[in-house]
């Protein structure tokens, strides 16, 4: 220990090496991504910032901060290496989808919050460095033969191919499990097929990334709706286990007056038919989409951002965001409030929707507004907006998009009776992702309500191990009253 | 990838295709619809199964051509193969042993209430059934639609065939004749559900109506679809497609329906100059 101190200190380069971009102005015009990427030199660079600092006892660490625990100390070394295919390696083994939460990841309150060299400079770039490597995968078609074990002779179905849905089954699949995936849209992927727009995530991606979970020798069913077609119970009976993560894929709505007027859309219908149905292609490809000049987005968050950001390259002339706190309690990732901004989004802070006026013909022209303050936290720990009395205007909008929240999708626990769920719809789930049905675990959004993809993903991996321990060495199941009690909790 | 098994044309502008789709069809029932993408570029669009068969795998949709999507359907041939079809969805029509159901079918809608009077026949109703189109031509499923008939009524809107006239003219009569009627139930355009539920309000009649709103998904995760029933929001795709008939807001659904005319219009003259 002395001897290191004495050791000249590193010499820490205090920002992270940029990440270069497409400018603004012109990307407002398109839908490509608005990161272009590093290249291996800067990568390199930037995993030389990194100290491989060792875990002390009052000491947490990046991976601390990381869900599905990804050794990054280990594979950031690799990289100071140029030794990508090590590094890619280290990733897979915890990460089935690194060129996705190398792109939208919260990092910044994940792994890179517990960095120490973000201490007193900018962290060390985490999320760029994977997403790099899993480009550079990609890119140089390493993927390389997936070595598969002998089959277990186990089957398992997976409901729902989002990222939980796609991690529990990668998982299984590599241990020699036979796993079938049952997904209600015509392609994998759940919200990052759906709803992350192209500019965040090009859709190349997902369907790359789904292909290597077909390529580890999991079935995959698209078009098949569970509770439609087969029900839970009917996958029991074939399958030894069922794992539901069908998310939260249920708008919320502000049920305000004039909600149903035309013009006025949920941020999943808007980005369903501008990224899954690709109606920003319109005409070429057939489902339409139309922005007027002006369009009103309600809500702050991840969700909010996209929806503003897709309707400037949709061609409006100006893109409001309404949120009724102030810039700081902005729930959406500050990369991309910051993009927003970039691109020319119009923020109306501390303002809430009142009602929306329409013309003769149902269309909304208008939205009325009040002005708010913020008081005393609620129990949330976020300050209440209040609204301020007399403070009513008036923002002309030709289309308003909805983008307060999500909730669970009901389909799965509707047509599953003895599903507890809580208070809030989601799947009461114990702390290995079982449910109140033996045999059956849930995770991702529909066990935590709207949430993260690393979270989901996070969720997943416990469920596999959990699928794995139940199918292998021991199949007890918690009794009834957990859940009864978990439902109840919640 | 589904496979058309055959295609036939009922009239000049409604194509029936029969689609294999084996588990589709294991659990189909009358009133339900799937989501048909015909092509990877293509819209999803929720059309009503106007037939399905375990037995043979498959189901049969019967799509009247109005724009790009049901025009490029109706190019399709036995051995073409459909890019996507998701369901069944919907829940299925209400079935109960009510009496006298009166069926009402127009247009497009003739095709669609054939399995739901099959099944209400089936329940042990006595079933009486009257369809209308503008003109004899335009008639689909007459023979079918009679064999689960207990009465049966044709009309054409230019005499062509039938009463001449509107099937509400024929709803009307019974009424004024005071027939028994414990249900009435109307699948066509919205102008004629609309004015069907308007008849039977002041007699309390109880009135199923088989709603069409713009769908996108098609499994209640887009809203796209809602419909304003008695004051209230609901989802057209998972709480329909059949609603009371007497709290339908009509107008809001008809507005609600003309929303995306333009691109619409936009989508069928490429389709028609790339011919
Ligand atoms: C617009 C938007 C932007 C976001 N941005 C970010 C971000 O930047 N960073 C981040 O970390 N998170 C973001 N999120 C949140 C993140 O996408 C979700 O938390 C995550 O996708 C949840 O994963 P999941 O697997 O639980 O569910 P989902 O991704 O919702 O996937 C569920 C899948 O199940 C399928 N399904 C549903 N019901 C059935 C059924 N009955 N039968 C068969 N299949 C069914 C669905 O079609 C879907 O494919 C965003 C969310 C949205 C909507
Ligand atoms: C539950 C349900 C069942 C239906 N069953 C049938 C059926 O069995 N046979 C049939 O011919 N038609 C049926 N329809 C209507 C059918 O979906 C539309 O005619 C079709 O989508 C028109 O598409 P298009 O591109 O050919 O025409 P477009 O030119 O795109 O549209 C013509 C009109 O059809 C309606 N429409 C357009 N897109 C949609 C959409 N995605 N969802 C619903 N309506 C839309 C609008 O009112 C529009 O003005 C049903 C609709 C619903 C909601
Ligand atoms: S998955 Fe997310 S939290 Fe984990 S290392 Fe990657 S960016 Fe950080
Ligand atoms: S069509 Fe999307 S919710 Fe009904």
């Amino acid at each position: 220990m002395a001897e290191e101190e004495k050791k000249a200190p590193k010499k820490i380069v205090p920002k992270k090496y940029p990440m270069p971009e497409q400018k603004p102005e012109e990307r407002v015009h398109n839908f490509n991504e608005v990161p272009v990427g590093q290249d291996a030199q800067t990568a390199i660079l930037e995993a030389q910032r990194c100290l491989q600092c060792k875990r002390g006892p009052n000491r947490k660490l990046c991976m601390d901060g990381c869900p599905v625990e990804i050794d990054i100390p280990a594979f950031i070394k690799k990289t100071q290496e140029g030794n990508f295919e090590e590094a890619i390696k280290i990733i897979r083994e915890k990460q089935n989808l690194p060129a996705v939460c190398g792109r939208v990841c919260p990092y910044e309150n994940q792994c890179e919050g517990l960095c120490i060299v973000g201490k007193k400079n900018e962290p060390v770039g985490i999320g760029r460095l994977e997403r790099f490597l899993a480009d550079w995968e990609r890119n140089e078609q390493k993927h390389g033969k997936i070595e598969l074990p002998a089959p277990t002779g186990k089957k398992i179905a997976v409901v729902g191919g989002g990222p939980a849905g796609l991690t529990v089954a990668g998982d299984l699949a590599r241990i020699g499990h036979k796993v079938t995936i049952f997904e209600a849209l015509q392609y994998c992927g759940g919200v990052l097929i759906y709803g992350i727009p192209e500019f965040r995530l090009p859709k190349e991606i997902v369907r790359s990334e789904v292909d290597y979970i077909r390529r580890s020798g999991v079935e995959i069913h698209n078009d098949y709706v569970i509770g439609k077609l087969d029900t839970v119970d009917d996958l029991l009976k074939e399958y030894d286990v069922v794992f539901v993560g069908t998310g939260a894929g249920l708008p919320d709505w502000t049920n305000l007056p004039g909600e149903n007027l035309n013009g006025i859309l949920s941020a999943n219908e808007y980005l369903t038919r501008v990224n899954l149905m690709k109606g920003y292609r319109f005409p070429e490809y057939d489902t339409p989409i139309r922005v007027g000049e002006r369009v009103v987005t309600i809500g702050g968050g991840n969700v909010a951002m996209d929806c503003a950001r897709t309707s400037l390259r949709l061609g409006c002339k100006e893109s409001v965001i309404l949120y009724r706190r102030s810039d700081a309690e902005l729930p959406a990732r500050r990369e991309e409030v910051h993009h927003a901004k970039d691109e020319g989004v119009r923020f109306e802070l501390l303002a809430a929707p009142l009602e929306f006026i329409g013309d003769d013909c149902g269309n909304v022209r208008q939205v009325k507004a009040i002005r708010m303050q913020l008081g005393e936290p609620d129990a949330s720990g976020r300050r209440r907006p209040i609204k301020i009395p007399g403070s009513e205007f008036l923002i002309d909008a030709q289309t308003v998009l909805i983008a307060i929240g999500q909730s669970p999708n009901p389909l799965v626990p509707m047509t599953t009776p003895d599903l507890k769920t809580t208070k809030e719809g989601t799947i009461a789930v114990d702390s290995e992702g079982r449910t109140s049905k033996k045999g059956v675990f849930a995770g991702g959004d529909i066990a935590s309500g709207a949430a993260t993809v690393i979270l989901a993903m996070g969720d997943g991996k416990r469920a596999a191990k959990a699928m794995h321990k139940y199918l292998t060495e021991d199949p007890s199941w918690p009794s009834p009253e957990v859940f009864e009690k978990l439902s109840c909790e919640m | 990838m589904y496979e058309i098994v055959k295609s036939e044309k009922l009239t000049p502008d409604v194509i029936k295709l029969e689609i294999r789709a084996p588990n589709i069809a294991r659990k189909a029932k009358a009133g339900q619809f799937i989501m048909v993408t015909p092509t990877e570029h293509g819209e999803r669009i929720p059309l009503t199964m106007a037939d399905f068969s375990p037995e043979n795998g498959t189901v049969t949709i019967a799509a009247l051509e109005v724009g790009k999507t049901t025009k490029e359907l109706g190019k399709m041939k036995a051995g073409d193969k459909v890019f996507s079809l998701v369901g069944p969805l919907g829940l299925p029509t209400h079935l109960n042993q009510y009496g006298n159901v009166v069926s009402i079918g127009g247009g497009i809608g003739l095709a669609l209430m054939y399995p739901v009077v099959r099944a209400f026949k089936q329940s042990g109703n006595h079933t009486i059934n009257i369809i209308g189109a503008r003109n004899e031509k335009l008639l689909m499923y007459e023979k079918e639609i009679n064999t689960v008939s207990d009465e049966f009524f044709v009309c054409t809107d230019d005499g062509s065939k039938g009463h001449h006239g509107f099937v509400s003219d024929i709803l009307k009569k019974l009424i004024a004749e005071n027939k028994k009627i414990d249900l009435v139930y109307a699948v066509g355009p919205i102008i004629m559900m609309k004015v069907i539920a308007n008849i039977t309000k002041p007699f309390n009649i109880p009135t199923v109506v088989s709603l069409n709103p713009i769908m996108v998904d098609g499994t209640g995760m887009c809203g796209s679809c809602r419909v304003i029933i008695g004051g209230e929001t609901k989802f057209g795709c998972v709480d329909g497609p059949e609603f009371d008939g007497h709290k339908v807001d009509f107008d809001n659904l008809t507005a609600r329906n003309k929303r995306y005319i333009p691109e619409e219009q936009i989508s069928l003259k490429r389709f028609q100059e790339a011919k």
